[in-house]
This record gives C-alpha cells, sequence and structure tokens, in this order.
C-alpha cells in the first residue's frame, strides 16, 4: 500500500443557496492517523464533514476516500467507512440489541453484535428499548453502529457530546484502541482536551475555511506564552504598576496588560523572559502574587483564533 | 484492495442481488418487529380492512346478484381497503415516523440504497396485504361461492402492482406530513379522489362517461385486474375465456403503469430523508 492519503480533500467548496458554508478545505488524513477537526458552532465542520462522507456532493473542488469519490463512487467506499453523524435516530421500540442486528444485517462484513455492545458498554442494556436508553447510552450506541462494520475509516462527529467524563473516557479508550489497529478516524468534537488526548493533528476550521493545521505543539506554538501575576511590596500591598514600569522581555508578544492589579505579559521566550521578570521583581523588591508561567493551549490557541477574526457568519449555524 | 473471501463461484450479478437482498431483509424484519409493537398500526393493517369489507358489503349488499361475481366484488372491495390503508396510509406514516426519528438519516450513511430502504418499510404492509387476499380468498368461498381463478397471473399484477403503486405514493406524500398525526389529512385527498372511482360499489359492466373517465384513476386498474383474474370478467362485464383476458388485461395494466411512473417521479421530487421543521 502506498502512504497516499486515506482522505484526502482539494480546494472543497460546498454551497447552500448564496452562502457558503465550505469554502476552498485543503486537509489530509493519513492511514492509521486520528485528525481532530475543530471550529466553533457555524464554523462549518459538519458541512464538510458531510463531503468526506459521501452524504452530499462537492460544489467544487476533489474529495477522495480510499482513492475514490465517495458520493459517486460511494458503494466503494462505503462498506469500508464508518460514520457517527452527529444527529441521527433510532425507532424507539426497538430494543439495542435488534438495533445493532439491523444494523448488522445490512453491512458487508460485520462483526459480532454482542462484541461491540460489550466495547461500548451496552451489554447489560441490550434487551432495553431504546427509547429508554440514556442520553449518553444512545450516543454508544451511535458509536457501537459506526465501529460495527469494521471500518478502515471512521468519520465521528461531536462522538462524546452528552456523556458523563466516565463514557467519555472510555470512547476515547475505543478509539485508541481503534487507530492502534490501523484504523483512520476523522474526529470533530467541541471538546478541546478530547483533541488533545487523540489526535495526531489537528485543523482549526473558521467560516468555512481551515486557518490553522498540525500537530497540537505546532498549533499552540505559533501563540506566545504568558507570565501572570499580582505585585506586592514587601509588605504584602497592592503596588500599582504602569506599562512603562515592566521589564523589557526578549520575546515580547504583543503590549503588557495591566488590569486590576494584575499583569498580563506575553512572550515567545517563555524560559528567558520568566527569569528576566523574576530578576526585574527581585531588583525591586516585589512579591509576585498568584505567579502563572504557561505555554500557550490549544483552548488559547482556538480562542484567540476566535475572537481575533470577523465573527462568523450566523447563517452557517443553521446550515452546519 | 481485499482479496475476495469466497471463491469467486458466483457471478458478481448474482453476488450483488443476494446482498441487496440480505440488507432488505434485515430492515424488513426491523420493520415487522416494530408493526407489531405498534397497536394503532397493527390494527389498521389487520382489522380494519375486515371491518370496513364487512361494512361496504352490509351498505351495498350482495343481493341476488350472481354468487361468483358476488363473491368478487367482496375480493375488490378488500384488495382496494389494503391498498389505501394497509399500505398507502400506514406507509405515508412509516415514513414520516422514519423520517423524524431520523432513523433515514441514519440509514443513508450505511450502505442500502434508497430504493431497499424504501422496500424494506413496505415489504411488512405487502405481506400483510397478499396475506389478507389469501384470507379473504378463502373466507368468501366458504361463506358466499368459490369465485374461481380465472388467471391468477394477472391477479399477482393487479395486487403487486397496486402495491408498489401505493407504496411510491405513501412515499410521495410522506413529503407534505410534518407529523405522523398530519398524514390523517395528507393521505386524505388520495383517498377521497381515488375510492369512488375505484369501481368496487358495482359489478362491471355499468356505462356512462364518467365509468369509462374512471377507468384511468389510479386504482381502477387493480379492481379491473382482479375481476379479470378471478371472475375473469371484463370491463364491459362478459366473462372472456383464459387467453383473452390476457388482451383485455392491456389497458389497465397501461394505466397501472403509467400511474407507479408518475409516482416514482412524485417520490423523487416531494419524499423527505431528513425532518422537516
Amino acid at each position: 500500500m502506498s502512504s497516499r492519503p486515506i482522505v484526502s480533500v482539494r480546494g472543497a467548496r460546498r454551497r447552500y443557496g448564496a452562502f457558503e458554508a465550505v469554502r476552498g478545505v485543503d486537509l489530509d488524513v493519513s492511514r492509521g492517523e486520528l485528525v481532530a477537526l475543530l471550529g466553533t458552532n457555524g464554523a462549518g465542520k459538519t458541512s464538510l464533514v458531510e463531503l468526506v462522507e459521501g452524504l452530499a456532493p462537492a460544489d467544487a473542488g476533489e474529495v477522495r476516500v480510499l482513492g475514490h469519490d465517495p458520493y459517486r463512487e460511494r458503494h466503494r467506499v462505503v462498506p469500508r467507512v464508518g460514520i457517527m453523524l452527529q444527529q441521527a435516530g433510532f425507532s424507539s421500540d426497538l430494543t439495542t440489541a435488534e438495533t445493532a442486528r439491523m444494523w448488522a444485517g445490512t453491512l458487508s462484513r460485520p462483526r459480532p453484535v454482542a462484541d461491540v455492545l460489550d466495547a461500548v458498554g451496552l451489554a447489560h442494556r441490550a434487551g432495553v428499548r431504546v427509547g429508554s436508553l440514556s442520553g449518553g447510552e444512545r450516543r454508544r450506541l451511535d458509536l457501537a453502529l459506526a465501529v460495527l462494520g469494521n471500518p478502515e475509516v471512521l468519520f465521528l462527529d461531536e462522538p462524546t457530546t452528552g456523556l458523563d467524563p466516565e463514557s467519555r473516557q472510555a470512547t476515547w479508550r475505543l478509539v485508541r484502541g481503534l487507530l492502534a489497529d490501523g484504523v483512520t478516524v476523522l474526529l470533530t468534537t467541541h471538546y478541546l482536551e478530547e483533541a488533545e488526548a487523540l489526535a495526531d493533528r489537528i485543523a482549526i476550521m473558521q467560516a468555512g475555511r481551515v486557518v490553522r493545521e498540525g500537530t497540537v505543539a505546532e498549533v499552540t506554538a505559533s501563540e506566545p506564552a504568558r507570565i501572570e501575576f499580582a505585585p506586592r511590596d514587601a509588605a504584602g500591598r497592592a503596588v500599582a504598576l504602569a506599562p512603562d514600569d515592566l521589564p523589557r522581555l526578549a520575546g515580547r508578544a504583543g503590549p503588557a496588560v495591566v488590569e486590576r492589579g494584575r499583569v498580563l505579559l506575553r512572550t515567545r521566550d517563555l524560559q528567558d523572559d520568566l527569569e528576566i521578570v523574576l530578576r526585574w521583581a527581585r531588583g525591586r523588591d516585589l512579591r509576585l502574587h498568584e505567579l502563572e508561567a504557561r505555554s500557550a493551549s490549544l483552548e488559547q490557541a482556538f480562542l484567540a483564533l476566535a475572537t481575533d477574526r470577523s465573527p462568523v457568519d450566523d447563517r452557517a449555524e443553521a446550515a452546519a | 484492495m481485499t482479496a475476495p473471501t469466497a471463491p469467486a463461484t458466483t457471478a458478481p450479478g448474482a453476488r450483488a442481488a443476494s446482498d441487496r437482498l440480505r440488507r432488505v431483509a434485515a430492515l424488513a424484519r426491523a420493520e415487522t418487529t416494530l408493526l407489531v409493537r405498534n397497536r394503532t398500526a397493527l390494527f389498521n393493517a389487520l382489522l380494519l380492512p375486515l371491518v370496513m369489507v364487512g361494512f361496504f358489503t352490509l351498505v351495498g349488499g350482495l343481493g341476488d346478484a350472481d354468487p361468483v361475481v358476488a363473491a368478487t366484488s367482496v375480493l375488490t372491495s378488500l384488495v382496494s381497503v389494503c391498498l389505501l390503508f394497509v399500505v398507502y396510509y400506514n406507509l405515508t406514516t412509516t415514513y414520516v415516523a422514519r423520517r423524524e426519528d431520523r432513523v433515514l438519516q441514519r440509514l443513508l450513511t450505511g450502505e442500502c440504497t434508497r430504493p431497499e430502504i424504501l422496500a424494506a418499510a413496505a415489504l411488512p404492509a405487502l405481506l400483510v396485504t397478499l396475506a389478507q387476499v389469501v384470507v379473504g380468498y378463502a373466507a368468501v368461498s366458504l361463506l358466499v361461492e368459490p369465485p374461481g381463478m380465472a388467471n391468477p397471473v394477472l391477479l399477482v399484477v393487479g395486487v403487486c402492482g397496486g402495491a408498489l403503486l401505493f407504496a411510491l405514493a405513501g412515499a410521495a406524500t410522506s413529503g407534505f406530513s410534518r407529523t405522523v398525526e398530519s398524514t390523517q389529512l395528507t393521505t386524505l385527498p388520495v383517498v377521497l379522489v381515488v375510492l369512488p372511482f375505484a369501481g368496487i360499489f358495482g359489478a362491471p359492466g355499468q356505462s356512462g362517461a364518467l365509468w369509462e373517465v374512471a377507468r384511468f384513476t389510479p386504482l381502477r386498474p387493480v379492481v379491473e385486474l382482479v375481476w379479470l383474474g378471478v371472475a375473469g370478467i371484463d370491463a364491459d362485464g362478459r366473462t372472456l375465456p383464459f387467453a383473452e383476458t390476457f388482451a383485455a388485461a392491456a389497458l389497465p395494466v397501461g394505466v397501472l403503469a403509467a400511474w407507479t411512473v408518475l409516482a416514482v417521479l412524485g417520490t423523487r421530487r416531494w419524499m423527505r430523508w431528513e425532518p422537516r421543521r
């Protein structure tokens, strides 16, 4: 097998009437890799994922999954793919096991139903009507159906929304197990810690475009680190500082912020600048209360992108 | 590429057909379970036709008609009521329910094609209809007179063709229905327009312009095919020998096929796969 990407998107566009939800996206996912697609509501994540799932045709550009067009050559792609939609339903009068058996009956190469229900922690609920399952249990049944066909590629659209922390961990374990078996995963999520926990690479979407892409380290590297403190004198009284009183940083990134007695410095050279700050404080006999120094988190990188850019068109929400 | 797991002794076409059958069977099995668990739908499917046919027979009366004509009249009523209520009304409701529950959306993410999904939901209704016809035939044979079987092919074509037509009509009508409850209203126009012209309130052989025009309404060809298939009686009320029943069936089969084509187009245009909100 060549190292061609399992999922490959080039210049994809998708339109709803006059509104363009996906505006020229490039995205690759390699075999055995998990790529997490992040973005605010209405960024176009679901619209993009529906293209690679083959549920809708791209208005422009090229979409390839396992070397085929997932929409026009659906019959070649779909037996090798598992799809977990953000919102898909069940007939509430069927039991959990009946639902899974029905789905298994439609698949080319189903795994044993009991094994899969066991893997998602629903074995003890097999005989229960789906209408009586909790929201989290239904979400796990969604996942069970998505993996029932032994897929080579898995598309998960917000798989852990509505799950309690324990079920979320269990879902992550299951997904890691699949990755270890060589399954390729494209995941969308609102939970940044989920992306940090699972993703080999992340892509952040905004207003229909991928605005940042790379490993978690690469994406956060573009964001400055932060040093925060509340300056006090030797007696513990708050000291009012003007920005000019603050030390000159080697890796300064943006102006210092002094607000309600707290100082926020941004730097691209956390180690050296932290040393400069500490020396400066010693020289002035200042105590740095609530001192925090940390590299950029994914959340920070994400929020920085979300606030820097123009607000997203509200219609995207309805379309997504 | 993955190597085929089974030795290539079966032709690819046969393999595809058996895959198709397997998928439809899996969904139809679940649909049957759902039908059995839904008391309203079950009542509509099993008892409503019997009640309505009993009512029509009491009101219309069998009079002193020829027993074969009387028995066939009851059968045509039964087939008509089954197609309108077991197939058309029930399936409209089923398609709306599956759509609003987002089951259709899920099924589209899998290996089933759209026609397979529609067919699987229709299969229990078709089987109930066939069972009703068999039971109805046995009943009139016992209670009235064995009506005979002039041309079973035409009976099967009429009943199955009618079921296909009204299943498709149900799929198209589901697109106009926001909720399961609203199907009681959205199915009404078809029932009200189709039923009076079906020709089940009187034996063939009547004349008049309206009677002739009615031959082109959707349910009438089914009724004509049942008359031809069971009693060998054509639209003019003549009893035909076996060989001539085929020629007499040309018009009703053509009308049925034309309506079926329209129903396919209607389904493509109006059937929805995602919830209406």
